[in-house]
């Protein structure tokens, strides 16, 4: 983003976690309210970032085992004659889907937890500085009506 | 085309108040004939992109095909510096048939084969200012809102009041269809609200506007409620305090229990199928001030519809879910899945020939729907047995139909009020007459 914006930029989404992440202006007169909204934010994403770049990294290498061991199983390759990477039909792999979910429910449970109570937060201090912004912008065109 | 001759039929031969009913039909068959052809554009989107691509399989709900085609649409625009966003977003949002037809044409040709289906554009592989374009707005809100769920749920709440054995009032029937349609734009703005990270994460979802980072949280909770304020209070005070109630309770449900219940039970989709039902509902007492019979028995076709609609869908779905983290039937308990579409196919059948023993509509209803009831749970017999993604797609493909068509059989059938006030007295003459008086 460019050096001199005011504002935030949201980028493409991260290859591991899906998200997409954002580089948030520092105004230099940040209020304390402004500065905590902002932190909340960071942390947020990358408390977010870090779950479901390992989650999903977790839910690729998994799979690759499991296609791995059952193609074992059966007898056949990871790639066939052609070079082509061999793959399980949808029935198969519907017992790894079944098996990764109820691994990684304790996980999610948690983490729904904390999404949930950050993006509240989030949002009310959003709600706090959008207010503060507009009294502090009615009180200015006050001034400037009264001069 | 035999249905409607037979329908036509029927109508005439019914009818003391004439105009009216016939005012019914033709506006019930102009919505869901739109319906009908945007469910027939969405239908031939899918096989156009079945054709085109051969990635792994991904099922589509009813809203992804066009913001795949949209996006497809920007790729053929090469975009190097920031701009802000091509005006293609809000023709999609307006939605003209020749502009589907062009997008359609423009997928099948430009589309590459091997790449996924979500294949990020040049534009959408840069970064963005996070700044809010008035211009972008309505087709911003109208992606939170899900517009066109909103209006498919509207839709069957209008259903739910044409149903209704009262006269059409048409301001009452305008006010309960703007207070469902708003209510339903909020539930649906929050629950986006609540789901950002997993939306991101699943393929049908990332490119919502929360998860694109086009409008703050802040945004869309307000956004949210100065709808569903508005919508509710329209519900309580221009229509009646029931349907308010009714539509208050369905945005908790909605957004309170359904969506965190979706990370946590199975529960969820019978939830979300109450949830679905209560739109016709809602309708019939906006109509009739009160909870009837009847009601609940359109509430019951809509709750039983939900389950081959949803359960089908959910079959292609089910490494999206796994990964993200869903507790759906199709992933955790997929022969229980199957069995509960199945059942509530037949249940559909059950539902319809009840109709007339409540006083709905006359017996030719049960007898009219019984081809397509048959035909939906014979696809959902198929799907039991088969458990395949064809046979999941061909019966969620046929319940996109399924359910206008049953409304508009059961509306054709509906139960004339006045044939049922004059049940005791003589025929042909007295009805004349009680027409004239009734016209000013």
């Amino acid at each position: 983003p460019p050096a001199h914006s005011h504002r935030d930029w949201i980028g493409p989404p991260d290859r591991h976690s899906n998200l997409r992440p954002v580089i948030f202006y520092v105004p230099p007169e940040e209020s304390a309210l402004e500065r905590r909204l902002r932190e909340a934010r960071q942390e947020a994403q990358a408390s977010n970032q870090r779950f479901w770049a390992q989650h999903n990294r977790a839910f690729r290498q998994e799979k690759e085992e499991f296609i791995y061991s059952r193609l074992k199983a059966k007898g056949l390759e990871m790639r066939d004659e052609s070079g082509q990477k061999a793959t399980l039909n949808a029935e198969e792999m519907a017992d790894f889907y079944k098996d990764f979910l109820s691994k990684n429910f304790k996980k999610h449970l948690q983490y729904n937890r904390d999404w949930y109570k950050r993006n509240f937060r989030i949002t009310f201090l959003m709600g706090q500085v959008a207010l503060v912004r507009a009294l502090r912008w009615l009180r200015w065109r006050k001034k400037n009506v009264e001069q | 085309g035999l249905f409607v001759w037979h329908l036509r039929n029927t109508g005439v031969r019914q009818i003391p108040c004439r105009f009216v009913h016939l005012y019914h039909v033709a506006n019930d068959r102009l919505i869901t004939f739109q319906y009908f052809n945007f469910l027939k554009r969405m239908y031939v989107t899918q096989c156009n992109k079945d054709l085109s691509q051969r990635a792994k399989p991904k099922s589509d709900s009813i809203v992804s095909p066009f913001r795949e085609l949209q996006q497809l649409d920007q790729e053929k625009k090469v975009v190097h510096k920031i701009s802000p966003v091509s005006p293609v977003h809000q023709s999609w949002s307006e939605m003209s048939s020749r502009t589907e037809l062009r997008e359609m044409k423009s997928a099948a040709e430009t589309e590459d084969s091997v790449t996924p289906v979500g294949a990020e554009s040049k534009e959408d592989r840069q970064w963005k200012e996070m700044k809010l374009r008035l211009d972008d707005l309505p087709g911003i809100l109208a992606r939170l809102s899900k517009i066109k769920l909103t209006a498919l749920v509207v839709s069957t709440a209008s259903a739910g009041f044409a149903m209704a054995p009262v006269p059409f009032e048409l301001t009452c029937f305008l006010l309960a269809s703007l207070g469902t349609g708003l209510a339903s734009c909020a539930a649906n703005s929050i629950n986006q609200f609540f789901e950002v990270p997993f939306d991101s994460n699943m393929n049908r979802t990332k490119n919502r506007p929360l998860v694109r980072g086009q409008i703050s949280p802040l945004l869309a909770v307000c956004f949210a409620a100065s709808c569903g304020i508005p919508g509710i209070a329209l519900l309580t005070l221009g229509v009646n305090p029931l349907t308010g109630a009714l539509g208050a309770f369905n945005i908790f449900l909605y957004t309170c229990c359904y969506t965190p219940l979706k990370r946590m039970s199975i529960a969820n989709t019978w939830v979300g199928a109450v949830v679905g039902a209560i739109p016709p509902i809602m309708g019939w007492t906006a109509a009739t001030g009160s909870l009837d019979a009847g009601a609940l028995l359109l509430g019951g076709i809509l709750y039983s519809w939900q389950f081959p609609h949803f359960n089908a869908l959910s079959w292609g779905l089910r490494e999206d879910y796994s990964r993200g983290g869903y507790c759906m039937m199709s992933v955790t308990h997929p022969g229980l899945c199957r069995r509960v579409a199945l059942r509530h196919c037949l249940a559909l059948i059950g539902l319809s020939t009840v109709a007339p023993v409540l006083d709905i509509t006359t017996w030719t209803f049960p007898v009219i729907s019984l081809p397509i009831n048959l035909y939906i749970s014979y696809l959902g017999f198929r799907f039991y047995r088969d458990a395949d993604r064809s046979s999941s797609r061909k019966l969620f493909f046929c319940s996109l139909w399924h359910l206008p068509m049953l409304l508009l059989v059961m509306f054709t059938c509906k139960k004339s009020v006045l044939e049922k006030e004059d049940k005791g007295d003589l025929p042909g003459g007295s009805h004349e007459t009680s027409v004239e008086i009734r016209l000013p």
